[in-house]
């Protein structure tokens, strides 16, 4: 017998009682737990989405205007190539990789096309060595791994979704998938173009973007050819979809304030607006657990302070200390934060599970973390919910024991 | 134990109710006291007051040469749990809890051993004659049978005063009968026993009686013939 059989035979006593303290703690952690589970693969899933994307920041000259994503490099304007050079050294923490283009409209094998200039990683790399080694700060709120090219993985084949290539040879060139089919050439062909020979490194797989007619040279190849000097039409730069929203933008504005920078807003904007409102909404529900869980708990602990008046003068009169009758109180409360705790998660993660791929389109598994959050919190909200019944119950006046309540 | 011009005043809005005047008494180890009188007369308020659960308006109680009220709330609980039983007239079994486990309450609240608690608590059971009920909640025991799991547990840390609140207020003759004999037990023994009662029959069986009126005790005299009358 002990302080902890005593709470558990009186839990097991008033089951009723009981079972709605714990029942209002455990809907409220299981909205709580369902929301927020829902939220992080939510922002999981719109960090992938934007990694799909590819680049999801544009650096273009101050004139250029933007009719198609896809097709900001095909203008006339440019920007020099140097502004690489400073994106490199500026080390700024969100810009994962950076791709600069080139563009000139082109007849290459009697196919009309465009002729995209592109600048390998390695050759990036090797910017940002000469500045001691490390190509971009790391940074955290990024959910899913941006991907990049990189040494490990670096088969020409990457650029048609990543945007990005690691190694790309003076005398390669990769084609479009659609121009490539016009043409009939293949890989390992030899190709003519503006009176220099390549050979053809790969055939992209089919994007349904305007890269499909395109034909992939090296940038500074491309800059000779067309003899228009050390300068791009277009940096793509590859940025963590929160450090973008969260003013990686205006950073990059102000280091190249000769040039216009877009972004994929409305994507960004909506994407991270419906991650703020669930985040919002677990916030919400957290309110909701501290306010209703609390209240009820602190009723339901009032009450049972109030019923038991008599019990508790007796233990008291058989030499219970006011902290062990604190105890009394704060023990169950700690039992039902916990039990309504762990509950709400399972619940809350079944739920979850179920109904994310019903409401947000996204699959949803149970986050292990969101267990200590939710049992933490339950535990914590049924302390102090039942601190002052339990204050109150120590405080009473013994003497009670002698009279009929 | 020793009362020194102890008086109890209970203030009630700007009214005050004196429950108990100023009062000097002597109670010796091993004494029997049975406190008689009216209803309101005051005799819980005293049993309240010796129990160390309400502090007088004024005066000092003294046990062991320790006043009591001038200890801290903590150390007067442990006083009630190493020195103190009560008996209570409605018993005040917990009744979420079996015999056994009731008796055990004493025992836990100071810390013993559950080998220990449990060893005591079947001896104190089967000393009041319980063995077979020590399981049962008190909802399934007899009225007698509950007042005397209360007493098994009243002497499960084996108390030097006990302190009876009607202890025979609920029960039938034979056992009250019982119930007193087990009190004159525990006070040839060695304990002190102040017991509250209306019952004059039970009263007789304590060494002295305390008349109180009107939160007043009555002169030894009255008492003397209020026993042997």
């Amino acid at each position: 017998m002990n302080l902890r059989t005593i709470v558990w035979k009186e839990m097991r006593e008033r089951p009723t009682a009981m079972f709605v303290s714990l029942l209002a703690v455990m809907l409220s952690v299981t909205a709580l737990v369902a929301i927020r589970n829902v939220a992080v693969f939510s922002e999981i899933e719109v960090a992938d989405k934007l990694d799909k994307l590819g680049a999801n920041v544009l650096i273009l000259p101050k004139e250029a205007s933007l009719q198609d994503y896809y097709a900001a490099d095909m203008q006339s304007e440019t920007i020099p190539e140097e502004i690489v050079s400073e994106l490199v050294f500026a080390q700024m923490t969100g810009v994962e990789a950076i791709a600069p283009k080139l563009c000139i409209p082109a007849t290459i094998h009697d196919q009309k096309t465009t002729l995209t200039g592109i600048l390998p990683q390695s050759e990036i790399q090797k910017m940002a060595s000469w500045q001691g080694g490390v190509l971009f700060k790391k940074h955290e709120g990024c959910k899913a791994k941006i991907n990049l090219a990189n040494e490990k993985d670096d088969s020409p084949e990457a650029l048609a979704k990543r945007r990005t290539l690691q190694n790309l040879g003076d005398k390669d060139v990769i084609l479009g998938a659609e121009y490539a089919e016009a043409t009939g050439l293949k890989q390992g062909d030899k190709i003519q173009i503006l009176g220099e020979e390549f050979s053809v490194l790969t055939v992209l797989d089919a994007t349904g973007t305007v890269d499909d007619s395109r034909v992939f040279a090296h940038l500074h190849n491309v800059q000779d050819l067309s003899k228009s000097g050390e300068v791009v039409n277009v940096i793509e730069v590859m940025g963590c979809c929160k450090d973008v929203a969260n003013g990686l933008i205006g950073k990059l504005q102000s280091l190249l304030p000769d040039t216009k920078i877009m972004t994929i807003a409305n994507v960004v904007k909506t994407q991270i607006s419906v991650n703020q409102m669930m985040t919002n909404i677990s916030y919400m529900f957290l309110t909701i657990l501290v306010v209703i869980g609390g209240a009820s708990m602190a009723s339901s602990t009032f009450s049972n302070v109030i019923e038991r008046r008599r019990e508790i003068g007796t233990l008291m009169a058989l030499g219970a200390s006011p902290k062990f009758v604190t105890n009394l109180f704060l023990v169950k409360a700690v039992l039902l934060g916990l039990a309504g705790g762990i509950g709400g998660y399972v619940l809350g993660s079944v739920l979850a599970y179920f109904l994310g791929p019903y409401f947000a389109d996204i699959s949803v598994y149970p986050l292990p973390s969101l267990m200590l959050i939710a049992t933490g919190t339950a535990v914590f909200v049924t302390l102090i919910a039942s601190y002052i019944p339990a204050r109150r119950a120590a405080n009473l006046d013994p003497c009670i024991c002698f009279k009929e309540v | 134990m020793h009362l020194e011009s102890v008086s109890k005043i209970y203030k009630k809005k700007e009214s005050e109710v004196i429950a108990l005047h100023t009062t000097t008494l002597d109670i010796p180890r091993g004494d029997f006291v049975a406190i008689i009188g009216p209803s309101g007369s005051g005799k819980t308020t005293l049993l309240s007051m010796l129990g160390a659960m309400s502090a007088p308006s004024k005066g000092k109680i003294w046990l062991d040469g320790e006043s009591i009220y001038d200890l801290p709330i903590e150390q007067r609980a442990q006083l009630r749990q190493e020195k103190i039983g009560f008996v209570f007239q409605t018993f005040n079994l917990i009744p979420y809890l079996t015999a056994i486990e009731n008796v055990q309450i004493p025992l836990a609240l100071a810390k013993a051993s559950v080998e220990r608690q449990k060893q005591c608590a079947e001896e104190l059971l089967d000393k009041v004659g319980l063995s077979d009920r020590m399981n049962h909640k008190p909802d399934e025991l007899s009225v007698g049978q509950q007042q005397r799991v209360a007493l098994a547990r009243m002497l499960a840390n084996d108390p030097a005063i006990i302190l009876a609140d009607e202890p025979t207020g609920n029960l039938d003759p034979d056992t009250k009968d019982q119930v007193m004999s087990y009190l004159e037990e525990f006070n040839q023994e060695g304990r002190t026993i102040i017991m509250v009662t209306h019952d004059l029959s039970a009263a007789k069986c304590a060494k002295r009686i305390l008349k109180l009126s009107e939160g007043g005790v009555c002169p030894d005299e009255s008492n003397h013939i209020l026993k042997t009358a």
